[in-house]
């Protein structure tokens, strides 16, 4: 314990650990409130991207703290349940004469500011509608802040039904621009008459309803979707970031660890058992180093990946049984070799010590400053071993983590298409963990191996 | 009858010159059993990854039936033949595929033919994939993609090992300083791996300033003449290379630094200092020198890294080099490539560990080949 204590006060005269420290303990509180927070099974539903998950998302949206650096902000998202909705206006229109019994004509309407320099991505409209044999009608018309009232759809529904403005062909051609939002929301007489501009003020959409039955009724969900989305934005396939960012974390800490402890401590025990036992158990572990040397390490993880299994346990499997004959266990023998012929040794020896019990007590204690730096210095290079499998194509496939959205992003041409924020973001995560290790791990080596130290 | 004579001096002296011979002899024999066994099991074991223990022989007898049953599927002649005509078709057509792929042998017995063709350097035929100019001999496909690794790699690694050694040489005499300080500080930098890097510099140079290509090594179309198509291919080599070069500097400084630091500050480098010698001489005589082993053990390994290339870095840039070579085989599943790359990746390492103990021997006094049972 007091070691423990005496290291901490020493870490004190190193600046880099105590930041690296610091990180490293709000990583670890940000895996742990994640895991809480957004469960496992959770996170992989959000993840797989289903519809229902992801309907409110608009598509490669910036994040929402983008705008600020917008002179002409861009429109954010947002929906609209109307039957719970306490700004959509209800009104039932008085019958006709020839109306049949049960016919009603229900209006509702809801009205948006829309303040924004851009166009929206995308409006769809969800229709559920209750009925037993006759569809209800409906009629959508949405009043521009100009005075334009514009008739968009009249048409059926099923019970279920969405509709998106622009997929609509239709209305795109009759209001005659590149997709049918930018015609809906475009300004009469804009500055630039070749470039379209967005109207700005109030927009009222209508929808009219006939129904044809007893209890009979249409309910709809309206969805815009903005430009901006969210704190970290969203990808490709609609899916937030944020959910990507924050499983990346225990993700990364947990390949990280897992392996550097893994292969640290093994290669250690087995350095050590070839040492005390000499021989053919030495000559044959020199002899699997020499040939997992000889292996491409890349190479095979990709191997493996591609033909078994790119789950993350597999490919953590892997990486230590590939990584604990190296050139580790060379530098760890030679300095159990110098132990081994130590007095004190030979003194447990002679008093009958077991094996095992000099390993353990005698030889290994003395490693361990050799050991922990290695092993703390280790962990970087895993997280990012973890990142460059997932740009391999070889990360588990259900789950998030900041190298899969590295890699989404490079395959369909982030940087190309200037959606920078997608690559930027998990890469600032990858950089703090990495690095919050690397100042650690520095800061260890040298206090453990005085001759490293400045001065 | 002179000749018979011998004076005792002169026998000592011719026994001795013998079991030195000897002696480098039988080390040079056994070392070069034990390299030449440990390259078979590394690239056996490559074969049995590569193959899956024989389950890529599955997958491949399943897609061959399937592509045979629809070919014929399009045969009209095929279509008019009697039903059991029609199976025996099928199936000499199934066993002559198998046979030109080579799996109608057990899988045991052809990954030994494997190995000893591997062994010989024989790396055969490619399964799918084939050279740009349309060869499928996994040597020309490996061959075609060298230049482009080795100017990629060799750029980036003989930069890094004499910038790096330099650097570190000076920053060793004036520890403490800033730029001391800053490589220090600066090392847990290199924790990032180069494609990373490579990812920011796209972002930076290429998509933002728009002053660099996204990745290829040369422009669409290419030029003409010879000039501006080297100048071009240097352009495309830019991003790649800094990204190399950069992401495994601050850390190499380091570790080099340390090392020089250890070295300068033995008995020796003092008592020369006090001896009034030049800097120069101190630097040449009494800190490179001793130093020069591990030197030599660093560039001999940097020349084998060349051979892989790097993987992810070339992937990001799309260079057309071995790394991608490698990618590529393996999501085609090309056994033959991949083993081919292994083999001359094994070979290479396998020589330059073999070599490296007769120069260790010749640039360190106190290495004795053969002599103790200190290998390192």
């Amino acid at each position: 314990m007091s070691g423990i204590k005496k290291i901490f006060k020493e870490l004190k005269n190193f600046p880099t650990a105590i930041v690296g420290l610091v990180i490293i303990t709000i990583l670890i509180i940000v895996a742990i409130l994640t895991v809480i927070f957004i469960p496992y099974s959770e996170a992989k539903r959000q993840w797989r991207g289903d519809e229902a998950a992801v309907y409110l998302n608009p598509m490669n949206a910036r994040p929402a703290w983008t705008n600020i650096l917008r002179k002409d902000k861009w429109p954010e998202s947002f929906n609209v349940v109307f039957s719970e909705s306490d700004d959509v206006t209800y009104t039932v229109l008085p019958r006709e004469e020839d109306d049949s019994e049960f016919k009603v004509v229900t209006e509702m309407s809801y009205s948006f500011e829309y303040d924004y320099g851009a166009f929206p991505q995308e409006i769809l409209l969800y229709f559920e509608a209750d009925y037993i044999n006759s569809k209800p009608f409906i009629e959508i018309r949405v009043l521009t802040p100009e005075g334009r009232d514009i008739r968009i759809i009249r048409k059926g529904v099923a019970h279920t039904e969405t509709y998106r403005f622009n997929q609509d062909l239709k209305l795109e051609q009759k209001l005659g621009e590149k997709s049918a939002l930018i015609g809906l929301f475009s300004t009469i007489d804009p500055k630039d008459s070749d470039v379209p501009e967005v109207a700005k003020g109030t927009y009222t959409i209508t929808v009219t309803s006939q129904t044809f039955e007893e209890g009979s009724n249409v309910d709809l969900e309206m969805v815009l979707h903005g430009l901006v989305f969210g704190a970290t934005g969203t990808d490709h396939r609609r899916r937030d970031l944020t959910v990507a960012l924050l499983w990346g974390v225990p993700i990364a800490l947990l390949f990280g660890l897992v392996a550097a402890v893994g292969v640290s401590v093994l290669s250690m025990l087995i350095a050590a058992v070839s040492v005390w036992y000499g021989g053919w158990v030495d000559t044959l572990i020199q002899r699997i180093t020499e040939v997992n040397m000889l292996l491409p390490f890349l190479s095979i993880l990709v191997m493996i990946g591609t033909f078994y299994s790119k789950s993350i346990w597999t490919m953590l499997g892997a990486v230590i049984l590939l990584s604990i004959f190296s050139a580790a266990i060379k530098t760890y023998r030679a300095t159990f070799m110098q132990l081994r012929n130590a007095p004190y040794i030979e003194a447990a020896i002679t008093y009958g010590a077991s094996d095992w019990r000099i390993i353990t007590k005698y030889l290994i204690p003395r490693i361990i400053p050799l050991l922990i730096p290695a092993l703390v210095l280790a962990i970087p290079g895993f997280v990012f071993l973890e990142a460059s499998l997932n740009v391999l194509g070889l990360g588990d496939p259900v789950l998030p983590t900041w190298g899969k959205v590295i890699s989404d992003a490079y395959y369909q041409s982030a940087l190309y298409n200037g959606q920078y924020y997608w690559i930027i973001q998990p890469a600032i995560m990858l950089i703090i963990t990495g690095l919050a290790f690397a100042m650690v791990g520095f800061a260890l080596d040298r206090l453990f191996n005085p001759r490293l130290r400045e001065q | 009858m002179g000749e018979q004579v011998q004076t005792p001096a002169a026998k000592i002296k011719k026994k001795k010159r013998d079991t030195a011979f000897t002696r480098v002899m039988k080390y040079t024999g056994v070392r070069l059993i034990a390299l030449f066994l440990t390259v078979a099991i590394g690239v056996y074991l490559t074969i049995m990854i590569a193959n899956m223990g024989g389950y890529v022989d599955e997958i491949m007898k399943g897609s061959i039936r399937e592509n045979i049953t629809m070919q014929l599927r399009m045969d009209d002649g095929y279509q008019e033949m009697a039903p059991e005509a029609k199976a025996a078709y099928l199936l000499a057509k199934i066993e002559n595929e198998e046979k030109r792929l080579g799996l109608d042998e057990p899988f045991i017995f052809r990954s030994f033919r494997f190995l000893l063709n591997a062994l010989k350097l024989d790396l055969g035929q490619a399964t799918f994939m084939s050279s740009d100019k349309g060869s499928r001999s996994v040597r020309l496909i490996i061959l075609e993609r060298l230049p482009s690794t080795l100017l990629l790699m060799g750029t980036a690694n003989l930069v890094l090992f004499f910038v790096t050694i330099v650097v570190a040489l000076i920053l060793s005499r004036k520890y403490g300083s800033f730029w001391d300080r800053f490589f220090v500080a600066a090392s847990p930098l290199s924790a990032m791996p180069s494609w990373f890097y490579g990812i920011f510099f796209i972002l930076i140079f290429a998509a933002v300033l728009k002053i660099f290509p996204f990745g290829g090594m040369i422009g669409s179309p290419p030029p003409e003449t010879t000039g501006q198509y080297i100048l071009d291919v240097l352009y495309h080599l830019t991003l790649p290379a800094a990204a190399l070069i950069i992401s495994a500097f601050p850390a190499r400084v380091y570790n080099w630094r340390t090392f020089f630091m250890i070295y300068s500050s033995e008995d020796y480098v003092e008592m020369a200092k006090a001896k009034g010698l030049s800097a120069k001489r101190i630097r040449n005589r009494y800190i490179l020198r001793p130093t020069l082993p591990m030197i030599i053990t660093s560039f001999s390994l940097m020349i084998i890294a060349m051979w892989t290339g790097a993987i992810i870095t070339e992937t990001v840039f799309r260079w057309p080099g071995i790394g991608r070579l490698i990618f590529r085989a393996i999501g085609m599943n090309d056994t033959a490539v991949i083993v081919g790359t292994t083999i001359i990746y094994a070979y290479m390492l396998a020589a330059t560990v073999f070599f490296l103990d007769f120069i260790y021997a010749l640039v360190d006094p106190r290495v004795k080949i053969g002599g103790s049972k200190q290998k390192q």
